[in-house]
């Protein structure tokens, strides 16, 4: 079943109010819920949305390390192929009717040029393998849809929306900001990758390999969560749900 | 004084000398004799011994002659010094003014430092001075500059002044590659290199000549060329190769020696009160230290980290009945704040300055006639470098106080004073030169003069870091500068360097690939610094509504990752107070004074923590094991070393000691490698993994300079020790550690950060210390799992084998204990043992412990409904 909407314009139904915050752990997943529809959030930093059988994934951000190296530091030429592995994983795991990519799946522009055959070849098979939807990224715009799928600036799924630059509007799920949480006790911190909710809206993590992270508590993030978010960070095989008062600043 | 030396001094000098009723020093006349016979000279002095005169006393004689003969003589580099600290080329330069002007020398002497503006630095370029002073990363700067031939061209002397200090680290060898390409720049210049007494005078020396550039071996020598490498290969790796000394003589021909001065006079202090069994703030003492302290003109106080100069400072304010002015010193203090100490010191209006290795090199500033080590030293040659800070008088013997702060450091004061006292010292062997070292070098070498890749291996394996270096070796450093040295060639329409067929010779790529590089140069890698500052709440005091934070007066600056262990409204002392933290904003971390507080609740940060010496180590363990050793001890401690002997055994010193034991519903494991508390830290960790996969589950373990403890909830006296100890476990437990030790991720990111995979800030954007680690721990993650035999984990492994985790001085301890494990079974915790269950505290398991945080914090849906 594809409740895809197939049209970018198309305005979402606002619900009266913005729904309570609702979190419930089951295994090693969070399920949340956002208005009327339940979604899942993936310890791999991955949202599944099981009414469209949705994967959704957010900033890739393929060919970051060739970005860099054209600017002089040489990183690993691996950021690509690590991505698309589990990328690869996942989608083999879930068997998604359809993947939505949130943006900032390349880099930048020319990354789909740069990318490595093998790599190409990879990519190319999982696109064909479902709907596979390029939300258009402030990094690579339409690069990516030279890759097959479809380009589009937003995505209606049910009465969810899906965009590359949250809004702050209700049942709204986006990606852009690389949300990351930072926790302290027993005598040090840990920094982790996270999911920022808030029972109206999402912000999903950077699934890349190099994306860094921009810590929830960072005034970014209270434009689009005017009352505050809830963190679910990626714990190491399971997701977290952190209370607003156990986050620390950077 | 051998007066068949004398006439050689010219007489305007003899003259200079005679005019202030001096004589020169036999070893000032011996090295200007060699200097003028064209010959290099390692000057071993003790302080006081006039070094610097003997080590600039060859350039002005050069000087005055040639200055005689062309008075139009062009404007060249004469002599250049190099100075690992900045501060001391300033000092170095108003010495050397005095001489030269009474002997009316002309001549120009000048700094260069990262202070020094662009403007003068383009004059010194365009009309270099006679003398020029500098750091080592200034000379890395210039060689990766255009046209620096012709400044060196004219060199005659290089002086390198505290080079026992620069020789094994990666300035050192940043500085050795430099040294070989001034050679070849400017092949008629001398060497002379000035010292501390050290222990080992042939590498030094070695390192100082350095070998004639041999001509260029073609093809991988032996090691080259492997495809995998796991990480047990690369610590046989590090095991040093033995240097070749091709095409190089003996070196004692190359080393004076001046007269030591008189032996040193070291207490250490048997303190009336009880000696704490465990613990590292030695306030039992700080009474008698106090009593010292009036009776002495200026007292150094030394510590050994930034915590326990905090808090020796605190306490001795406390007892300080006639307020005496005591002063604070430590590297995390405001730059200001550290002035205006020196300078009160100079000035004489000091007793005591509390400090840590901040005031071990250096200048002197004032006329210290007392030092006091709190805490063990830690090694042998530490200590005799903090003597040396006091009085500097050769004829007379300096004074210094040991005050240990436990049990086990009674012995190791004890071990280090008879070590000073018999002239035996700790050294550490020779050094295998840093890769990502290498990698900076040969960049900086494209960004100067394009270079001929064989020619330039010829010159790096002439250095005595890089002798053993294999063609396979540079060729890969070589790749790593032009491409990233990856397997996977992705990489090579961005070419860093660049063949230029014509020449056959590399140079960078562009312009701006050479400007990035220069930002970039030094091997020094600041921890990331959070300002402290003391906040302000706006608004006057009023009940309710918390008022926003203002930044107020900065304090000082602390390592970021302490600071990142604190919750909010933990309290810890820093610049002399107890302070509560609040919150960090940006590159601040917030606090107010807490007043009231007692006990700050974070006792200590770490900066500043040096593991006890392999050398005092030894001497240690042979203290514990022979009766007539123990002799001079205090009789609580001999008392304690017999109850051992009763209870438990005091071990061989060859042999390592287990004990298992049970206490309070839990079983310990303790093991005494005596080998310093970064090796024992990593023994912890692998022995924790190991019992884990055991099915031990071990719940923690506790590393000091002395033991390794690690508790569980089931006996341990059952384990097979020779199987737990087995060298085996530097493999794939190992392995499978480095994987998510966070300690190797830093290690990682700082050799990343030197040979220029990370840059450390791109021209007109400081990016924080922050970002860099962030991304370099992915970085580290996805190499490690697509590339595991890169260059640069392979640099990464070789600088953890050395630094925070000490794996060398590990392996060796596997190695020393095999079949000599002693495990005893005990009902009760013994003597020795006690110690170290008092410091048994939060130390939690690696890995798990990440995870139990978070399990700490989840909350689940009820919560937040």
């Amino acid at each position: 079943m594809v409740l895809l909407a197939r049209s970018s314009t198309k305005a979402f139904i606002a619900p009266p109010k913005p729904c309570a915050v609702s979190v419930a752990i089951v295994e090693r997943c969070v399920e949340v819920s956002l208005g009327a529809t339940i979604v899942t959030a993936l310890p791999e930093g991955a949202a599944w949305i099981e009414a469209g059988r949705a994967l959704v994934v957010a900033d890739l951000h393929f060919e970051k390390g060739s970005a860099f190296a054209r600017g002089g530091q040489m990183l690993p030429p691996y950021d690509t192929r690590a991505t698309l592995e589990r990328l690869a994983a996942l989608i083999d795991q879930h068997e998604p009717d359809i993947v939505v990519s949130l943006g900032d799946a390349f880099h930048d522009g020319g990354g789909p040029a740069r990318m490595g055959e093998n790599e190409r070849v990879l990519l190319r098979a999982l696109v064909a393998s479902s709907d596979w939807i390029w939300i258009e990224g402030n990094h690579e715009g339409k690069s990516a849809e030279t890759l097959g799928g479809i380009a589009r600036e937003t995505l209606q799924l049910g009465a969810l929306t899906l965009r590359h630059e949250p809004t702050g509007a209700v049942n709204e799920i986006a990606g852009h900001l690389h949300p990351c949480v930072k926790i302290a006790g027993r005598g040090r911190s840990v920094r982790r990758r996270c999911f920022a909710y808030d029972g109206a809206r999402m912000v999903l993590p950077a699934f890349g390999a190099f994306t860094g992270g921009l810590n929830i508590c960072d005034a970014a993030f209270e434009s689009v969560f005017p009352d505050g978010a809830m963190a679910l960070a990626l714990g190491k095989d399971r997701v977290a749900p952190i209370a607003a008062g156990r986050l620390i600043a950077d | 004084m051998d007066d068949g030396l004398e006439p050689f001094l010219p007489p305007r000098f003899a003259a200079w000398f005679a005019g202030r009723g001096w004589r020169p020093r036999a070893h000032q006349l011996e090295v200007a004799r060699r200097a003028a016979a064209g010959l290099s000279t390692l000057l071993i002095a003790p302080t006081g011994a006039g070094k610097t005169l003997a080590g600039f006393l060859p350039s002005l004689i050069d000087l005055a002659e040639i200055a005689g003969e062309a008075p139009a003589r062009p404007h060249r580099l004469h002599t250049l010094y190099i100075s690992p600290l900045k501060a001391l080329t300033t000092d170095i330069a108003r010495n050397l003014e005095a001489p030269v002007r009474e002997m009316a020398l002309k001549l120009r002497i000048e700094t260069r430092t990262g202070d020094t503006p662009p403007a003068k630095r383009q004059r010194q370029r365009a009309h270099p001075p006679d003398i020029l002073l500098t750091t080592p990363e200034q000379l890395c700067l210039l060689i990766a500059s255009e046209h620096t031939r012709i400044f060196f061209e004219d060199l005659r002397y290089v002086v390198i002044d505290e080079i026992h200090a620069l020789m094994p680290t990666k300035r050192g060898d940043l500085l050795a590659l430099a040294l070989a390409r001034l050679k070849r720049w400017a092949s008629a210049h001398i060497r002379i290199g000035l010292s501390a007494t050290v222990a080992d005078q042939e590498s030094l020396a070695e390192w100082l000549v350095g070998a004639e550039p041999s001509p260029p071996l073609r093809g991988g020598q032996g090691e080259g060329g492997r495809s995998t490498v796991s990480a047990s290969d690369q610590l046989h790796a590090l095991h040093p190769l033995t240097p070749s000394p091709q095409g190089r003589g003996g070196t004692d021909d190359v080393v004076v020696q001046a007269p030591a001065g008189a032996p040193p006079i070291i207490d250490v202090l048997d303190s009336d009160a009880r000696i704490p069994w465990a613990g590292h703030t030695a306030r039992h003492a700080l009474p008698e230290v106090y009593a010292r302290i009036k009776q002495a003109r200026l007292t150094l106080v030394f510590v050994n980290t930034r915590a326990q100069a905090e808090m020796t400072f605190q306490e001795l304010w406390r007892i300080n009945d006639q307020s005496l002015p005591i002063a604070l010193h430590h590297g995390s203090l405001d730059v200001a704040q550290r002035r205006k100490v020196e300078a009160a010191m100079a000035r004489g209006d000091l007793r005591a300055v509390v400090c840590t290795s901040t005031l071990d090199l250096g200048i002197d500033w004032g006329d210290v006639d007392l030092v006091i080590q709190i805490g063990a030293p830690k090694g042998a040659a530490r200590l005799v470098q903090r003597i040396g800070r006091s009085n500097h008088r050769l004829d007379e013997p300096s004074r210094a106080l040991l005050a240990p702060s436990n049990r086990f450091e009674v012995l190791e004061c004890r071990a280090a004073q008879e070590a000073v006292s018999e002239g035996a010292m700790d050294g550490g062997g020779p050094r295998i030169g840093a890769l990502e070292c290498l990698a900076q070098h040969i960049m900086g070498c494209a960004c100067g003069e394009p270079f001929d890749a064989d020619e330039l291996y010829a010159e790096v394996i002439s250095t005595t870091p890089y002798a053993s270096l294999s063609r396979d070796q540079f060729d890969r450093a070589l790749d790593l500068v032009a491409t990233g040295g990856y397997a996977l060639q992705r990489y090579d329409r961005y070419r860093r360097i660049v063949l230029d067929p014509a020449t056959q010779r590399w140079r960078a790529r562009n312009p701006g690939v050479a400007q990035q590089h220069r930002m970039n140069v030094g091997a020094i890698i600041e921890s990331e610094l959070l300002n402290v500052r003391l906040a302000n709440r706006a608004g006057g005091a009023g009940a309710g509504g918390r008022r926003p934070l203002t930044p107020g007066r900065r304090l000082g600056q602390i390592e970021e990752y302490f600071i990142e262990g604190l919750t909010p409204g933990d309290t810890f002392m820093f610049a002399g107070e107890i302070l509560r933290f609040l919150e960090v904003r940006e590159e601040d971390a917030l606090c107010v004074r807490a007043h009231g507080a007692e006990n700050p609740r974070i006792p200590s940060y770490a900066g500043g923590k040096f593991p006890l010496s392999t050398f005092l180590a030894e001497r240690v363990r042979r203290m514990l094991h022979e009766p007539k050793r123990q002799r001079t001890l205090p009789p609580q401690v001999r008392d304690w070393i017999k109850m051992q002997k009763r209870r438990s055994v005091a071990p061989a010193p060859d042999d390592m000691l287990v004990e298992t034991f049970p206490r309070a519903q839990k079983h310990y494991l303790v093991a005494y490698p005596f080998e310093g508390r970064l090796a024992h830290q990593t023994l912890g960790m692998l022995v924790t993994r190991r019992l884990e996969r055991l099915g031990k589950k071990p719940l923690g373990f506790l590393a000091s300079e002395y033991a390794m403890a690690v508790w569980g909830l089931d006996p341990m006296g059952d384990l097979d020790m020779a199987a737990l100890f087995d060298e085996d476990m530097l493999g794939d437990d190992l392995e499978a550690w480095l994987a998510e030790s966070v300690l190797m991720k830093r290690t990682f990111r700082n050799c990343a950060v030197i040979a220029g995979m990370i840059e450390r800030r791109a021209p007109g954007t400081e990016k924080t210390g922050r970002q860099v680690t962030f991304s370099a721990d992915l970085i580290y993650d996805v190499l490690r799992q697509y590339e595991p035999s890169h260059i640069l984990l392979e640099a990464a492994f070789a600088d953890a084998g050395e630094g925070y985790l000490d794996l060398k001085r590990l392996g060796a301890l596997l190695a020393r204990i095999r079949g000599r494990i002693v495990h005893k079974d005990l009902d009760r915790v013994s003597p020795f043992g006690a110690p170290v269950m008092l410091e048994v505290g939060r130390v939690p398991i690696q890995g798990a412990a990440e995870e139990a945080i978070l399990d700490d914090a989840a909350l689940i849906a009820e919560a937040m409904s």
